[in-house]
């Protein structure tokens, strides 16, 4: 089972929703779209599902073209961030339908929406209504809908989006276990960098109807192959300055110095460094000192997100503890540059920390 | 001050009531009570004119043709306007926007106006006193009526409920007929009421396309009126009755006719 994107684009009304996109997704573990609201995420799964055509390119399903084949004959399931179930039908009927529509016989029905309710913890709600139920098992409805036939291809659109925290850890943590040992190609779409994380398997980054970065969500994020996948692949937001590197030197805005990484080029470049290495403390002699104004500190329990004003451009520091500071006053704060990514004035990878080289040449 | 908190909607309510009751009390009369002297209640409770009423051909087939053509009427609107305001709510198309305003403006023209064209087009074709005429003529305020109001209800379910039902493998048909419409049954509960509403009250179309055969419960009343001297209390029996379908019907749906008013669609 592998799902196969050929050059597939939709445009609508003149806009370009998705660009023309190569993609090859295995089955066995998460393929995971990773980017913010409107980058296309839905857009392209409507597109893998069939509910939409596309208006370049082919897809493929194990090798078979399904391009102009309806979303009826695909053999797929969708979960949606909005919890969509039928309302007139009871939990039990909702979870039976796809079944009941494929003319399955009754007690095979009834054995297999017993055995997937068991499994998504909903085995004593299944005679009520989805009005009735709270979001979370609104939630555990849908995915057992989406489970309980064998599809080919699982989309998962948000699905933890709107829940409340605690439910969605509770749920996230179940996923995995949820999708194991199945033969099935899985996409999941978030917007969150630490849901990708946590999930593993593969991270396709998108942005702005492109794919920027595609590969093992680990590689993905310590070597993003671009500034726009870096960018996607950090939250809080991607710290960017303009750097000049000249003979292993990089210079910030004409006075702050540090050592160029091994085998960066002379010339301009993008630096691009992750608020978790920008702290108020000192913590090695070699953090390079940032003379800031603090617009504004957020204290998040036991974590601190500041930001601040340096050299014109607008940062990020998340560390942890309580680090109070004054809107508008002035402050120091150091980052951490061996862990900087350096990018070439057109975007690509040109250095990433740590000994990770980038894979493609530059 | 607490005295007043419930006198000024007591008043109000036996304000609203008063006709009514006065209707409901004249239907128990005889003629010669109501135009002999003043009376609160009736003083010789009668059922002379309800007996009349349903013993009387000229008189029930009266209800009989309103109700005919009144159900009637809300089963061809609601049928027309289901798929019509789907289109409305789920695509897109060139001038979808004006073509649902100019819908509506269908209602803006008094019934007069349509009366002389349906008259002179029904007797042109053989419809002419059917019920089945008087229920297309009512169509033509009450489709418009009927795609407005489901257009709310159904643009307030999310289109990711159509496209889970194909991924689930339903065909459009088999998605619309078990699982949309049932999701919406407050607002065909809803744009049924006032397509039923709508053409039970309305006279000048419905007298003016009908001669016997399909003759309505409103016209009856006015003739009888006219040729027979007075038979006030035979009057006020028949208005009572003409107002008890109404009655039923608003008691299904008061509990979603809110929802309507709150979609601002009706």
């Amino acid at each position: 089972m592998t799902l196969e994107l050929k050059q597939i684009g939709k445009t609508v009304g003149g806009d370009t929703h998705i660009y023309p996109t190569d993609l090859v997704l295995e089955p066995g573990r998460f393929n995971i779209l990773l980017g913010t609201t409107l980058a296309g995420k839905t857009t392209l799964m409507t597109l893998m599902a069939g509910l939409e055509k596309p208006g370049s390119g082919q897809i493929f399903f194990n090798g078979r073209n399904v391009t102009g084949q309806p979303v009826q004959k695909r053999n797929v399931s969708m979960v949606y961030q909005q919890f969509i179930n039928y309302p007139s039908f009871t939990v039990y009927e909702n979870i039976a339908s796809p079944l009941r529509v494929a003319r399955l016989p009754e007690p095979e029905v009834r054995a297999r929406v017993e055995r997937i309710a068991e499994l998504l913890r909903i085995s004593g709600l299944l005679e009520r209504r989805p009005d009735e139920l709270s979001g979370g098992q609104q939630q555990r409805c849908a995915m057992a809908r989406a489970l309980v036939k064998d599809s080919d291809l699982i989309l998962l659109d948000e699905p933890l989006a709107n829940l409340d925290f605690k439910l969605r850890e509770e749920l996230r943590e179940e996923l995995p276990r949820l999708f194991a040992e199945r033969d099935r190609v899985i996409v999941y779409a978030t917007t969150e960098p630490t849901e990708a994380l946590l999930l593993g398997g593969f991270t396709a980054t998108m942005h702005e109807g492109r794919i920027t970065d595609f590969g093992p969500t680990g590689r993905v994020y310590r070597q993003p192959r671009d500034l726009g996948t870096a960018r996607v692949f950090s939250e809080p937001p991607l710290n960017t300055a303009e750097v000049l590197v000249l003979d292993g030197c990089c210079r910030l805005a004409g006075n702050l110095t540090w050592p160029a990484p091994a085998g960066l080029g002379n010339g301009p470049h993008v630096l691009g460094l992750r608020p978790h290495h920008v702290s108020p403390r000192r913590e090695q002699a070699d953090r390079v000192a940032l003379e800031s104004r603090i617009r504004v500190a957020e204290i998040a329990g036991s974590e601190s997100i500041i930001h601040f004003d340096v050299h014109g451009a607008h940062w990020i520091s998340q560390v942890h503890g309580v680090h109070p500071f004054e809107p508008g006053s002035a402050a120091v704060l150091y980052a951490d540059m061996s862990r900087a990514f350096y990018f070439t004035p057109d975007g690509k990878l040109a250095s990433a920390p740590a000994g990770h080289r980038p894979a493609g040449g530059l | 001050m607490t005295r007043a908190r419930w006198l000024v909607p007591t008043v109000y309510i036996l304000f609203l009531l008063l006709p009514i009751y006065w209707l409901v009390s004249m239907s128990f009369k005889t003629t010669n009570e109501i135009l002999g002297h003043f009376t609160l209640w009736p003083q010789n409770p009668t059922l002379e004119n309800y007996r009349t009423i349903f013993t009387d051909p000229s008189w029930y087939m009266g209800y009989v043709n309103s109700i005919t053509y009144v159900s009637l009427n809300t089963v061809i609107s609601v049928a027309a306007a289901l798929p019509a305001a789907y289109a409305f709510s789920r695509y897109r198309f060139l001038g979808d926007k004006h073509l649902f305003f100019w819908l509506l403006t269908n209602r803006m023209a008094p019934a007069a106006v349509f009366a002389l064209p349906f008259f002179q087009l029904y007797s042109a074709v053989g419809l002419f006193d059917t019920h089945l005429a008087v229920a297309l003529a009512h169509t033509l305020f009450n489709i418009p009526l009927a795609v407005w109001i489901l257009e709310g209800f159904m643009s307030g379910v999310p289109r990711q409920l159509d496209e889970t039902a194909y991924v689930d493998g339903y065909s459009f048909p088999r998605f619309f007929i078990r699982i949309f419409i049932p999701t919406i049954k407050a607002g065909v509960g809803v744009a049924a009421f006032f397509c039923f509403m709508f053409s039970w009250v309305e006279l000048l179309l419905a007298k003016t396309l009908t001669a016997v055969a399909a003759k309505p419960i409103a016209a009856t009343m006015t003739k009888t009126a006219s040729s027979s001297g007075y038979e006030l209390g035979l009057l006020a029996a028949a208005g009572t009755l003409t107002i008890i379908p109404g009655a039923i019907v608003i008691w299904f749906v008061r509990n979603h006719i809110a929802r309507g008013f709150a979609l601002g669609r009706v």
